[in-house]
């Protein structure tokens, strides 16, 4: 019975990893090696790495990647700013109409971007925004979920700190960024690294919005590179971007395993 | 108290300002754009209001095929990545050794960039003039005819997306899947091992009606991700979709809204609000059905 389960097990971890193994070992191919291989090879004696420098001279990848670094950087900072002062109103202020407001923030929740992509193309465009980083980010920023995920964290915070620290007189953004977020940093971080994960693989908004490659994202850089980039058949090339763009949000996942996984179990959608 | 609801209204503000801007007002405006004939969107004029567009959109060819090529995606993936990711939770739930590291590796697609990663799917199956590729040298071990899978018959095209798609979800569903199992109670199991009941009607009798609000959950943000497939399938085929007849219902709302075929924003609406009438009525009938056959405790 063991042998069975540990069998189906390894099965699907070679099949997730198979995809990895290949775009490695391609991207250390040699052009004139990988193209004479009619039957294709399962490893190479001759690694070479010029398909990485092809993949930095040929195109300019690397500007891709300080575009999706710069694009990622800002809408998280902007997002964890919009969504901290949001979710400490309503777990910890009370004005009139919180809960109003917070029920429609809730059922924002349900809205699909499909749904609203369409106007605010139009809107980035009229706004002559297109293939601009302002264009790209200002639309990512929302993200309602989020809110609501540090809004539960927040009032788990005790009421009695608040009430002592306004004894003492504290006002109410210090003791947000003295006390509140201090007690809730896992959880800030864990949102943080999402919305990091979702920045780097964003590609639809992107695509909308740019059309010159002096603003694609590494995802648009992909596809450029895919239909004209290396004379399409320079595969090993293609290869060592596609690994390029894969290993920081690699790297950043073993280092954050289980922040990223219980988050993801929280409150992650996809698929 | 006046004071303290300016203060709060204030802390809102920001979010307010760009839920506003960026969701509130577009979702009124996708509405009236889908009623508006004859939308000009270099003069931003319209010449009538009504349902032209729903029924331009329903009788469009590539709207059809789209149609066609989502609900086929839904109706493979959902079910067969559901249940295997099943599978694949439960034996990782029965063993101790080495299943930090099997967790781990099932996770990566998730972090992945499904337009690279999609990449070296579309290099292991495709064919061309100096390369069977990969998965047809498997194919001939078996004595099987090379095919080129990514613009060979429509069936291969096909299966390659499914495969992908379910590839990409996978991660996620065991990750949600393998939690639930851990938080099944320890008790029922002892209980049942001194009836001495069987593993597989434990399974069925225990461990299933325990965990599924999840499967169930799972079912159905499954459906209404595969309803909205589209970067998977730019990854393998390229960005003319239409073209290689793999286009998506939300691939068509692109496409109708910018590159070659685009600048029609009224069709792109329509096309959107179908999308998610059929969403919406998908998932409904999902929670009516679950009433019957989930069990919340």
């Amino acid at each position: 019975m063991n042998v069975l389960i540990y069998t189906l097990l390894t099965l699907w971890a070679l099949m997730v990893l198979f995809p990895f193994y290949w775009m490695v070992l391609t991207s250390v191919k040699s052009y004139s090696a990988y193209n004479s291989e009619y039957i294709p090879q399962m490893f190479t004696l001759s690694p070479t790495l010029e398909n990485y420098l092809e993949a930095f001279t040929v195109v300019p990848l690397a500007r891709y990647f300080v575009n999706t670094l710069i694009f990622t950087v800002a809408t998280t900072a902007i997002m964890m700013a919009v969504t901290v002062l949001a979710a400490y109103a309503f777990a910890r202020l009370n004005f009139r109409g919180k809960n109003a407001a917070f029920v429609v923030f809730l059922s924002l929740m349900m809205i699909p971007s499909e749904l609203v992509v369409i106007t605010n193309y139009v809107t980035i465009t009229n706004l002559d925004l297109r293939n601009t980083f302002l264009g790209l980010i200002l639309p990512s920023v929302t993200s309602v979920f989020y809110i609501y995920l540090l809004k539960e964290n927040f009032e788990q915070v005790p009421d009695d700190l608040y009430y002592a620290a306004k004894v003492d007189g504290t006002s109410d953004l210090k003791y947000l960024f003295k006390v509140m977020i201090p007690i809730c940093k896992p959880t800030i971080v864990t949102i943080a690294i999402l919305k990091v994960i979702e920045c780097w693989n964003s590609y639809v908004w992107p695509r909308l919005v740019t059309d010159d490659e002096n603003y694609f994202l590494v995802s648009n850089g992909i596809q450029a590179i895919r239909e004209s980039g290396f004379g399409r058949e320079n595969i090993p090339a293609m290869m060592a971007a596609v690994v390029s763009i894969s290993v920081p949000l690699i790297v950043l996942f073993l280092i954050f395993r289980q922040k990223i996984m219980a988050g993801v179990a929280r409150g992650g959608t996809k698929g | 108290m006046e004071k303290q609801s300016a203060k709060g209204w204030l802390y809102l503000l920001p979010a307010i300002l760009f839920l506003g801007v960026f969701m509130v007002y577009p979702l009124i405006d996708v509405f009236i754009y889908s009623f508006e004939e004859g939308y000009n969107s270099a003069s931003q004029t319209y010449y009538g209001v009504g349902l032209y567009n729903y029924s331009y959109v329903l009788r469009d060819p590539y709207f059809l095929q789209a149609l066609k090529n989502t609900f086929i995606l839904v109706i493979v993936t959902v079910p067969l990545s559901t249940g295997f990711a099943l599978l694949i939770s439960v034996a990782l739930s029965s063993i101790r050794p080495l299943r930090n590291l099997y967790q781990t590796i099932y996770f990566l697609p998730y972090v992945t960039n499904t337009l690279a990663v999609g990449l070296v799917f579309m290099i292991l199956f495709k064919k061309t003039p100096y390369s069977d590729g990969l998965a047809n040298l498997v194919i001939s071990w078996f004595g099987g005819e090379a095919i080129d899978f990514i613009d060979g018959p429509y069936w291969a095209k096909m299966f390659v997306l499914c495969l992908y798609t379910i590839w990409v979800v996978m991660p996620f569903k065991i990750l949600i899947l393998t939690s639930a199992l851990a938080s099944v109670d320890e008790t029922y199991y002892n209980a049942a091992r001194v009836d001495g009941t069987s593993k597989w009607r434990t399974f069925i009798r225990i461990t299933l009606p325990m965990i599924s609000p999840t499967v169930f959950y799972l079912i159905i943000t499954g459906f209404i991700g595969a309803f909205k497939a589209y970067s998977d399938a730019v990854a393998l085929f390229g960005t003319d979709l239409n073209a290689a007849g793999m286009n998506t219902i939300v691939g068509y709302v692109y496409d109708m809204l910018y590159g070659n075929s685009g600048g029609y924003p009224s069709y792109a609406s329509a096309a959107a609000i179908i999308l998610f009438t059929v969403v919406l009525t998908i998932t409904c009938v999902n929670l009516l059905v679950s009433k019957k056959h989930v069990h919340y405790s």
